[in-house]
């Protein structure tokens, strides 16, 4: 199970210049929240934003990933 | 390579089938009366907070049904809520747009009094168990 850490630091290499703050929900460890904030994102339909970050985990969403739930937004 | 094919896929046309057929329609774990995940919960919540009518699909009796809802709407996760055949998100967006009343705006219904406070409808936080794992 990837560490909120870990989250964090895939999601700011695949996408360069964003932040993101990824918590743990529940205590758990796999009810994530990742709030994310992404040059990336502009102009896309909030659709679009929350799968360019679930794409960067790809399968392990739903498998080692429980839930990742998403905040998105551009600087 | 997959033996998946666009041949013959009953299940995957039984998904595109339903989610063409019915103008509102959320796949999720559980059924609205009875949600088997909070994220499914919650969306339910948004929908029933806005009396909107909406179809409703258990996920759950067979992963094919997941399998294939994801491979037609490239998104990963449960619920996933259709509208006009348009994929218009999971419970993050769905909750995100109830608050600003988009998601009302889409549904073609009325936004319920905003004096309400949205929380007691869609809690948009599970329970805080104020757990924390400090196991070395």
């Amino acid at each position: 199970m990837p560490s909120t850490d870990e989250i964090r630091q895939r999601i700011e290499a695949a996408l360069p210049g964003a932040t993101a703050v990824v918590e743990d929900w529940t205590g758990g460890g796999d009810h994530l929240k990742a709030t994310v904030v992404a040059p990336q994102f502009a102009g896309l339909s909030r659709i679009a934003q929350h799968r360019l970050v679930y794409d960067i985990f790809g399968d392990e969403i739903g498998g080692p990933i429980h839930a990742l739930s998403l905040k998105t937004s551009t600087p | 390579m997959s033996e998946q094919n666009d041949q013959a896929n009953p299940i995957r046309d039984a998904v595109a089938g339903a989610i063409a057929e019915h103008p509102v329609i959320l796949f999720m774990k559980g059924t609205p009366e009875a949600p088997a995940c909070g994220f499914s919960a919650r969306t339910v919540g948004a929908l029933q907070a806005l009396d909107a009518p909406f179809a409703a699909v258990d996920i759950l009796p067979d992963p094919r049904i997941r399998q294939e809802l994801s491979a037609l709407s490239e998104w990963p996760t449960i619920p996933q809520l259709f509208v006009k055949g348009e994929l218009v998100g999971g419970a993050d967006i769905v909750a995100e747009m109830f608050e600003s009343g988009e998601l009302a705006e889409v549904l073609g219904v009325e936004q319920p009094d905003l004096e309400a406070p949205a929380e007691d409808v869609v809690p948009t936080n599970p329970p805080n168990m104020q757990i924390e794992n400090r196991l070395a």
